[in-house]
């Protein structure tokens, strides 16, 4: 018993806290000091910074009901859609009557912002995303409410057409990921239009 | 399935092989004490602690290392996660976590299982996240390596009493191995938008205001009903948001490297901040299977046979592309109940997915996340299509061999790969032999051991789970989903993966002790045979192969192995899944 306490937990307790300074203090406060130095920016949340104030994060997405912005991806998050301080799904499964009723919802606000819509609606615009937070749409999803925002806003669709092609990306190094509209950089864009 | 998916799919096993191989190199000699940078750093450690680098150990010395060292462990995260409160970086004010739910964690985190009962930026301080759980991504990650590497040297010695020393190898696998390469994969995430700071929450004002419903609460702080029962509700409207923050790049790179996926968020690899981009994506699949993918390659290369290596790697291949496929089909058909509503189907199952990932790469992460046994989640699988979600549970079902964890995947494939030229030799006749080391009655048991192990945990617990209230009561999903619900808990807890059905409502005190349990013996009760079949290899003489000898480097042994695996898991879960996903997928698309 002598032998196993010394052979084996004295060795073992001094690794296990040798271990834990060096992979829970150093490693993230190494990392720390060169993300900050290199990319300050991006560790602190890609802030957007508008007339001095913090208006969001270029990665999470706001919610928006107005008719005069683009609408993201519905959110479950709780107890407010897009709260960035509780992510989540709604979890709900594909025969989920909750399912079924929240997308029925969200196609009719849809339909009431915009009656004469004729377009398939696009299945991001209707589905809530995995984080509840998701700052991106579809291209389609952009596209099914150009002509509403346009119209609300008294703009020329084209222009409205051209800020959303400013905030769109493709796929990443063309073959990763999907195409995308930020659309709180878009909403913010459209703002400063006036 | 799109050309996109088939491309992607194509990219990353080409950057998965290319990486694997490179590392596994140096894995090699890392193990083999042979670089001297690293003999100058360790020296000096090995003194301070008390550890005797030359001297090696039996098989039953290196398990009571181990399960020591893991015990440490849990002690620790346990006690961070009870003590927070009191203790610094806790900007939010975080209370204490329940002790139940601390149990739960401090056992999911040392078992490499990182299932998560909690919302991570709604419970856990930065110093709990820090010093508890980051630590135990690289401990937990590291002891299933040096298990692994302690097999193999069963293989490779001969006439010999040890295999190993518990210490050095945990040492060198995390200094040498797991924190450079984190160090890498953390500034690169961090490039992409990951952040990594300690400040206190941020608030922004939103452009829109934001109108919900709170459900109102009574003096003692829960909901007030009204006089009928019903829920009393406040209608608020807010024109700020409240951003999350910490020190994320450092763990995101170690959870998804060490086959971890314990998430600093509660929607873990879908959160923006995790993993904002698809290069990000990409790269942190990549670190879910780098590992495993190169301890194939180290195995060919300690046995002295790159060939072995292929061999295993071939059979973890062909089954991972299988899987993955058949998630990436599944989900890019639309839920025909929203279709008949006017959504446009050409979409795919968009709900719980980001639109930045879309289907393609939310479900080859899915089926990654799951062969491997990592359990990040860049997509809620509880909403996956009936199939699509099936895949994930196969994946785990399977035994965590398809790639599977850091070291768990390649041992777990060698015990099946032992059963492997066990029944073969049962067809011939012969003594069953594997890399010139005879199969008998002591490692048969043991094998037979490591791999019902978690069968036997998965099932009893889903059973029990399924026949009480308290575990009836955490379903969220009605009908044949919600068993789903309760078969991917325990399929995840005791195989050691960690991504849920996370409708379930699993931090009660009945889940988390049952998933808790689940989760420590699917993790030693594997671990432990392993290294007692470890010792006895060790101890045998080395055959030299004869005519007789059934070669385990072809594409026989590699069809043999497969069809060994899919029989072993098919065979154990085809009820359960019947009653699940398959039930589901006969009412959503065979019976309106």
């Amino acid at each position: 018993m002598k032998t196993l306490l010394q052979d084996t937990f004295r060795p073992g307790l001094s690794l296990f806290v040798l271990l834990t300074l060096i992979a829970g203090v150093a490693y993230p406060l190494a990392v720390t000091g060169v993300v900050s130095a290199l990319l300050p920016d991006e560790a602190a949340g890609s802030l957007i910074v508008r007339d001095g104030q913090p208006v969001g994060s270029r990665l999470i997405g706001q919610s928006f009901t107005d008719a005069k912005y683009f609408w993201g991806r519905p959110s479950a998050t709780a107890p407010q859609p897009y709260n960035a301080a509780a992510s989540g799904g709604s979890n709900q499964g594909p025969l989920n009557p909750a399912l079924v009723d929240a997308v029925q919802a969200r196609i009719a606000a849809l339909k009431a912002a915009d009656p004469d819509n004729a377009l398939p609606i696009p299945a991001d615009l209707v589905s809530a995303s995995g984080s509840g937070l998701d700052p991106h749409i579809s291209p389609a999803a952009a596209a099914y409410q150009l002509a509403r925002v346009a119209r609300v806003r008294g703009l020329d669709a084209q222009a409205v057409a051209a800020l959303v092609e400013q905030n769109s990306e493709g796929r990443q190094w063309g073959f990763l990921g999907e195409a995308r509209v930020n659309v709180l950089a878009l909403n913010l864009a459209l703002d400063a239009l006036k | 399935m799109s050309d996109h998916a088939w491309l992607l799919l194509a990219a990353f096993l080409l950057v998965l092989f290319v990486a694997g191989k490179a590392l596994a190199m140096y894995i090699v000699r890392v193990m083999d004490g042979r670089l001297r940078v690293c003999g100058a750093i360790e020296r000096p450690l090995f003194r301070w602690c008390g550890i005797r680098a030359g001297e090696e150990s039996g098989w039953l010395a290196y398990a009571a290392a181990l399960l020591l060292f893991n015990l440490l462990g849990l002690l620790a995260v346990y006690a961070l996660q009870r003590l927070q409160v009191f203790l610094p970086l806790n900007p939010q004010g975080f209370a204490g976590v329940s002790p139940d739910s601390a149990l739960n964690t401090a056992i999911s985190f040392v078992a490499n299982t990182n299932w998560q009962g909690y919302g991570g930026e709604t419970t856990m301080s930065y110093l709990t996240q820090m010093l508890g759980l980051t630590v135990q991504n690289f401990l937990s990650a590291a002891t299933g390596i040096v298990v692994a590497i302690a097999l193999i040297r069963g293989f490779v010695r001969h006439s010999a009493k040890t295999i190993g020393n518990a210490w050095v190898d945990l040492t060198r696998v995390t200094l040498f191995i797991l924190l450079p390469l984190s160090f890498a994969i953390a500034i690169g995430l961090a490039s992409q938008g990951v952040i990594q700071n300690f400040s206190a929450y941020k608030e922004v004002a939103t452009l829109d205001t934001v109108h919900y419903v709170q459900p109102k609460l009574d003096a003692a702080g829960q909901p007030a009903v009204d006089a009928a029962g019903q829920a009393l509700s406040d209608s608020v409207s807010t024109q700020t948001q409240t951003l999350a923050m910490g020190p994320v790049a450092s763990q995101e790179a170690i959870k998804m490297l060490g086959t971890n996926g314990g998430g600093f968020f509660n929607a873990n690899s879908a959160h923006p901040f995790e993993n904002p981009t698809p290069l990000a994506n990409f790269i942190e699949m990549l670190a879910i299977f780098l590992i495993p993918c190169a301890l194939c390659f180290v195995f060919g290369e300690m046995v002295g046979d790159r060939r072995q290596g292929w061999a295993v790697l071939a059979a973890m291949t062909l089954l991972f592309v299988t899987l993955a496929v058949a998630a990436m089909s599944f989900e890019q058909q639309a839920n025909p109940l929203l279709t008949a509503l006017g959504v446009d189907p050409a979409g795919g199952n968009m709900e719980g997915k980001e639109a930045r990932f879309g289907i393609a790469d939310s479900a080859l992460f899915a089926a990654i996340t799951t062969a491997a046994s990592c359990g990040a989640v860049n997509a809620m699988h509880d909403s996956f299509s009936p199939l699509g979600g099936m895949v994930p549970l196969v994946a785990m079902q399977l035994g965590e061999v398809v790639f599977g964890g850091t070291g768990t995947g390649l041992y777990g494939m060698l015990a099946f790969a032992v059963l492997a030229v066990f029944i073969a030799g049962l067809m011939v006749g012969r003594t069953p032999e594997y890399l010139g080391k005879k199969i008998e009655a002591h490692e048969m048991k043991m094998t037979s051991l490591a791999i019902l192990v978690t069968p036997l945990l998965v099932l009893l617990g889903t059973a029990v789970a399924a026949s009480v209230d308290a575990g009836r009561v955490g379903v969220a999903n009605p009908g044949a989903h919600g068993f789903s619900e309760i078969l991917y808990a325990f399929t995840s807890a005791a195989n050691n993966n960690g991504s849920a059905f996370a409708g379930l409502s699993a931090n009660t005190p009945f889940y988390n002790v049952m998933l808790g349990i689940a989760m420590w013996f699917g993790r030693f009760g594997v671990i432990v045979p392993v290294l007692a079949m470890a010792g006895s290899l060790a101890a045998k003489k080395r055959l030299t192969a004869g005519s007789g000898t059934l070669p385990t480097h072809g594409p026989l042994f590699v069809g043999l192995l497969v069809g060994v695996v899919l029989l072993v898991g098919l065979l154990n879960y085809i009820p359960a899944l019947a009653l699940g996903p398959i039930v589901e997928h006969l009412q959503l698309w065979v019976a309106r």
